[in-house]
């Protein structure tokens, strides 16, 4: 593998707050040189020369929620198909949800994961391990063998551990191996068949809704837990007002409790589910005007230290079906970067510094991996992006399995253009091939 | 004339001046039926299909009939029994009735949204013969008709829609069919059989029947659909019919000339008792009668190619 030099481009990197024009040469997967504001020449038959004038590059992004279906689900989503979506999306690490089947309950399964990624080798893939056996939500899942085969936290994902006694052991466990437990808030029973977001869409649509409430109490419950066990708690998908208050509140207390939002629920309202499109329906379901706003104040405010896709590919004939038989989630790792820079960045909610530090550092640190950066020694994960490319969503285009995703038809603005993985290039946009190679 | 829609979807949809078009053109239909040879030769050669994913013999046939006398061919395809338990999809089966050349399909489906569904992978006009809790627009159009041939405008006129308006789609057409006419409609229900944010579709809402019936012009009381209620949402049908159930008592508060529709079936003295059914402040026989004339003019309105262009 040849070094690379990357010119002229703009280093942004939230850990050391830099944020200067310079250029950076890369050698055996490591950062071997930053320049400021100089190009650096160097023989160009030994070395890959990319001129990224007018793009950013940030630490390598990490997508703390997705899900790669495999093992079990191979017709959705495999780890090939959704590593590959993921460099395409800017994402050098992503942690995959245990709900396969089998499920990521014990160590073989999370070994197969790990080999799995190793084959494909498009980005790094770290698992995350189940909170209970098979997913049941009765008995906690041996954590330490879980550790040590690999993951970095655990989840029953796709499902609230109902059981408040389990929840509390779970967290009481978990402490021991210094893993953080990601919830998934939703009160079952208030649920029940719910489809969409309760309110006005609900009403007219017939279709059956989901409170607010059902994905509150859960919240409530859970970070109560935290204060009482001391554990670390990471909330995911956080879709409502009340939803950031609790946190707010949680965090103002000093409990160890991050949270995630994810793009759809800043971006989009239940409004959006008028057409009856599959791809509209997701757990927890996109909600009312009032919830993103507040959702928006939560990522101004920091409430949310992180931003991720929760990934839900679906096969083509699973999701063109009537809306109640279709199943939840929505194919988003290929727009979630452009959607988070089409709605927070350009409509000036956040800044880029603030961005990225919610899909590099933040992510890192709930997660108790090594905080990514742009210095001299680090591993070179990077991602460049294009802020100002305007690129309409195009079905086709999507590298994922799953085509459900909402945006397609929708044009957005600030797309990933390079994903280097250990100094590797695993996706680069054509174009910028093209007009970056001296 | 026609309407310039391929489907007929919703009642969200309709402008007045089609609910109109509709609604007159009715009026020259029902004569037809009264004939002694009740054949016109408007629809010959057309095909349609009666697809429903959800048992109703009274849409059903009401729509066999409709097309008949207006002389097109008519199938009726029963899907709960033979596709989907094949795993045929909605779209298989959509695929399947383009190849063989129908020109209208009417669809009776439990989910609400299939009908658009359907509508989008075919080129043959879809009407919606019910969707889930979404939307009846030809049960609202001959509810209409029905209101409309006694108070002759819908302006000012008080409509109660009582009952379980959560799982109603009648309801809801009724409602966007209403409003958008000028009727003032209330709904008065259980708080549990109230949707939230039923409001904001422009509706007053009462839990108390007896105010409701004060003021009402027409009362129509909905079928409480035991069927889709796999939660609690009242405490027995005995309770329901003793506070929310149309009886000759409960009467005694209303106008003379209150007219009580239902748009059946009915469980008989849940709903309505037998002697108030049997009064004449009711016209559910009347509907049924509307209902046939409403779909022979969707039906004729809508039997003609349609033309992308003419809509643009
Ligand atoms: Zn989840």
């Amino acid at each position: 593998m040849k070094p690379k030099i990357l010119n002229n481009v703009r280093i942004v990197d939230p850990s050391s707050s830099a944020d200067f024009v310079g250029s950076v040469v890369i050698e055996k997967g490591r950062i071997k040189e930053i320049n400021e504001g100089t190009e650096v020449n160097k023989d160009s038959t030994e070395y890959e020369v990319y001129n990224l004038e007018g793009k950013v590059l940030a630490p390598g992004f990490i997508d703390m929620h997705v899900h790669l279906r495999e093992p079990g689900f191979e017709a959705k989503e495999t780890i090939e198909s959704g590593t590959k979506a993921a460099v395409k999306g800017g994402f050098t690490s992503v942690c995959a949800m245990p709900n396969t089947d089998p499920p990521a309950d014990k160590a073989a399964t999370v070994k197969y994961i790990i080999e799995k990624a190793k084959e494909a080798d498009n980005c790094h893939v770290l698992p995350i391990g189940c909170i209970t056996k098979e997913r049941k939500g009765e008995k906690i899942a041996e954590y330490g063998e879980l550790k040590e085969s690999g993951v970095v936290g655990l989840s029953d994902d796709g499902d609230t551990v109902m059981n408040s006694l389990v929840m509390r052991r779970s967290l009481e466990y978990a402490k021991n191996y210094d893993l953080p437990v990601l919830t998934h808030c939703e009160d079952e029973a208030l649920v029940s068949k719910g489809q969409i977001n309760e309110g006005y869409y609900s009403t007219i649509l017939g279709l059956k809704g989901m409170p607010n409430e059902a994905e509150d109490i859960i919240v409530d419950r859970d970070i109560k837990l935290a204060a009482l066990t001391g554990a670390r708690l990471h909330i995911c998908h956080i879709s409502t007002r009340e939803g950031v208050e609790l946190i707010r509140k949680a965090k103002d207390k000093g409990l160890l409790v991050t949270a995630e939002v994810c793009p759809h629920h800043f971006s989009l309202t239940h409004e959006a589910v008028v057409s009856f499109d599959t791809s509209t329906k997701v757990k927890p379901p996109l909600r009312s005007e009032d919830d993103v706003e507040a959702i928006i104040e939560g990522l101004k405010d920091g409430i949310f230290d992180i931003i991720a896709s929760d990934h839900a590919p679906h096969a083509r004939h699973e999701k063109e079906v009537e809306y109640d038989y279709a199943p939840f989630g929505i194919s988003g790792i290929e727009t979630a970067l452009p959607v988070t820079f089409t709605y927070l960045y350009h409509q000036k909610s956040l800044s880029l510094e603030q961005i990225i530090e919610k899909y590099t550092v933040n992510p890192a640190k709930a997660l108790g991996l090594n905080i990514p950066s742009i210095e001299v020694g680090a591993v070179a994960d990077l991602t460049v992006i294009d802020l100002d490319e305007t690129k309409e969503v195009i079905k086709e285009d999507l590298t994922s399995i799953g085509k459900n995703n909402p945006y397609i038809g929708k044009e957005l603005k600030g797309w990933p253009v390079m994903t280097m993985v250990e100094g590797e290039i695993k996706y680069i946009d054509e174009e910028v091939n093209k007009n970056a190679k001296d | 004339m026609t309407i310039s829609r391929k489907d007929l979807l919703n009642m969200r949809d309709l402008s007045a001046a089609e609910v109109n078009t509709i609604l007159d053109t009715a009026e020259s239909m029902e004569e037809i039926i009264y004939r002694d040879v009740k054949k016109l030769p408007t629809l010959k050669g057309k095909s349609i299909i009666n697809l429903f994913y959800e048992p109703s013999t009274r849409t059903r046939s009401s729509f066999e009939l409709a097309g008949k006398y207006l002389g097109a061919d008519m199938v009726n395809m029963n899907a709960n029994v033979s596709s989907i338990k094949k795993g045929e999809t909605l779209i298989d089966t959509a695929r399947t009735l383009e190849a063989m050349g129908v020109d209208m399909i009417i669809i009776r489906h439990p989910v609400s949204g299939a009908p658009g569904l359907l509508a989008k992978s075919v080129n043959a006009r879809v009407l919606n013969a019910g969707d889930g809790c979404h939307a009846h627009p030809t049960q609202a159009l001959l509810d209409m008709y029905t209101m409309r041939k006694k108070f002759k405008s819908f302006e000012g006129l008080n409509v109660v829609i009582l009952g379980d308006i959560a799982h109603s789609r009648v309801a809801r057409s009724n409602i966007w069919g209403l409003i958008k006419m000028g009727a003032k409609v209330t709904l008065c229900a259980p708080n549990t059989l109230l949707p939230v944010e039923i409001k904001k579709m422009g509706v007053n809402v009462t839990s108390s029947l007896e105010d409701a019936l004060q003021f009402a012009d027409v009362m129509m009381a909905l079928r409480v659909q035991f069927e889709r209620q796999d939660e609690s949402f009242f405490p027995s049908s005995r309770e329901y019919a003793k506070y929310y159930g149309l009886n000759k008592e409960k009467l005694k508060h209303a106008k003379d000339s209150l007219m009580i529709m239902h748009p059946g079936p009915i469980n008989r003295g849940i709903e309505i008792s037998p002697e108030v059914y049997d009064s004449e402040n009711s016209v559910i026989d009347e509907q049924v009668t509307g209902g046939v004339a409403i779909r022979m003019a969707l039906l004729y309105l809508m039997g003609g190619e349609y033309d992308e262009a003419q809509n643009s």
